[in-house]
């Protein structure tokens, strides 16, 4: 049967590891590729690199770092982060990622994830939702889409927002709750349940993980197929392997070899 | 022994490429692995590997589109050299692709490549992520790959599957609310729908096998 995927996540700025990683020997903690080798041996089901570089100079950084790690790592690499055209993806596609991250693009113009989608095919176009809660406490639940980081509104319907993309072409939904993200308070599970049930293909519960039951809730609750978490795994807190005999003592069906 | 990755700008080869060279190290083939679109250099390759992501007309059209590569593979099979077709590159072994629309395959394994329907409505299309394979018949493919409930995981990416018309044609399927057709296999040829290049242990290893694969 299909298994639950765990997948960490790195935030990469101008070539490097932001925070960096401890949760191994490394000669250089801060060396994406480094820490992709070690996810790889760690039994990550796949990785994802968020590229937060802001100079325009550095840009091209990120390319090198996918290529070397697409030549080193045998497992699935998401690249998402300042994603705005087709040729973006094509050059991370080429690079070596196997699925490419879309978030505020697709904000901003629904069609670039039709256009995306029908160049690339569906199964390499992700689309990110950075979502946060906007109804009144006693008032039924609904979620806005945010970017910046959670700073700026945009008043679009997030269930909507995810309808609308998959119709468009989106074959994976990366779900982060802007409430939860850096929080450790576990995922916001309406949320991830909502837009889980609302779309046909496969959702990423991300934002909140702070113990290995969040992990499991995610799937459980949530409905996702898939749990992303950052910190927890960085600092060493939890192992990927613990993380998984975690849930698979929840019942959820992971991946062990 | 040669091994050409047919580059027909079907998305990004460099980790099939590097799996392939780094399998063929562990099994101790040695030879040459490489990445190419020139149908000369193909025509010269032991062995051919036919990767492709994206939609199955789009591959067709694209494997087309250079002149002469679809020839060079065909006389490839027709003189019993071994073939792998991965993912859509498996698919394109099929009579018909019906994916958006009718689009003919290569003829070389009966069936038809269809939507994957799951029995269980709550199951999410595209079948994405890692699963075990259940083994129909033995093939030296899977020589010494621990296959079934507790076996080895393979990744998957893909809406569409080969429903093959010959029972004897499949040799391993996936459970996803339902049979998915994993791998198949007739004389010289096999394809897989999971991608071995991703799928560390297990992908290695049915690397290791096809290269050592003697038809």
């Amino acid at each position: 049967m299909l298994k639950a995927r765990v997948i960490p996540c790195l935030d990469v700025k101008d070539g490097r590891v932001v925070k960096g990683v401890n949760f191994v020997d490394l000669r250089d903690a801060g060396d994406p590729v480094e820490i992709a080798k070690a996810y790889d041996a760690a039994g990550a089901d796949e990785l994802c690199f968020l590229d937060i570089t802001a100079s325009h100079e550095n840009r091209g950084i990120i390319f090198d770092v996918v290529s070397q790690t697409a030549e080193q790592c045998f497992m699935p690499l998401t690249v998402g982060g300042g994603v705005r055209t087709v040729d973006d993806i094509r050059r991370l596609l080429l690079a070596g990622a196997d699925k490419v991250s879309i978030n505020t693009a697709a904000v901003r113009d629904r069609q670039f994830v039709r256009a995306a989608a029908e160049k690339f095919g569906s199964q390499c176009i992700v689309v990110a939702i950075d979502a946060k809660k906007v109804s009144k406490a006693g008032a039924p639940d609904k979620w806005e889409i945010f970017t910046h980081g959670g700073r700026t509104p945009t008043g679009i319907d997030a269930i909507e927002f995810a309808e609308e993309v998959v119709d468009l072409g989106a074959g994976e939904i990366l779900l982060t709750s802007m409430d939860r993200d850096g929080t450790g308070n576990g995922f916001d599970i309406a949320l991830t349940r909502a837009i889980s049930d609302a779309v046909p293909v496969p959702v990423i519960a991300s934002g909140g993980v702070g113990n290995l039951d969040h992990m499991a809730e995610g799937i459980v609750d949530g409905g996702a197929t898939a749990v992303l978490a950052a910190s927890i795994f960085h600092f060493g807190t939890y192992t990927i392997a613990e993380a998984k005999q975690h849930m698979a003592e929840r019942g959820v069906a992971v991946r062990l070899d | 022994m040669s091994v050409a990755i047919i580059d027909y700008g079907s998305g990004n080869l460099r980790s099939a490429e590097k799996a392939f060279q780094r399998a063929a190290r562990e099994h101790g083939v040695s030879g040459d692995v490489g990445v190419t679109g020139d149908p000369d250099v193909a025509r010269r390759a032991d062995r051919i590997v036919l990767p492709g992501v994206g939609a199955f007309r789009d591959c067709r059209n694209g494997l087309k589109a250079i002149e002469g590569m679809e020839q060079v593979i065909f006389e490839h099979v027709a003189a019993s050299r071994p073939f792998l077709g991965i993912c859509v590159g498996m698919q394109l072994m099929a009579d018909r692709g019906l994916e958006h629309e009718e689009t003919e395959g290569f003829g070389w394994i009966a069936g038809d490549v269809v939507r994957i329907e799951p029995t269980d409505p709550n199951l999410k299309i595209p079948h994405m992520g890692w699963n075990t394979l259940v083994e129909h018949s033995s093939h030296p493919l899977l020589d010494g790959i621990a296959l079934g409930p507790d076996g080895l995981h393979a990744y998957f990416v893909h809406s569409y599957h080969l429903a093959a018309a010959d029972e004897t044609d499949i040799v391993a399927t996936s459970d996803y609310g339902g049979p998915v057709t994993a791998i198949v296999a007739r004389d010289n040829l096999a394809g897989t729908q999971f991608h071995p290049e991703k799928s560390q242990t297990l992908g290695l290893a049915l690397i290791g096998n096809f290269l050592n694969w003697r038809p």
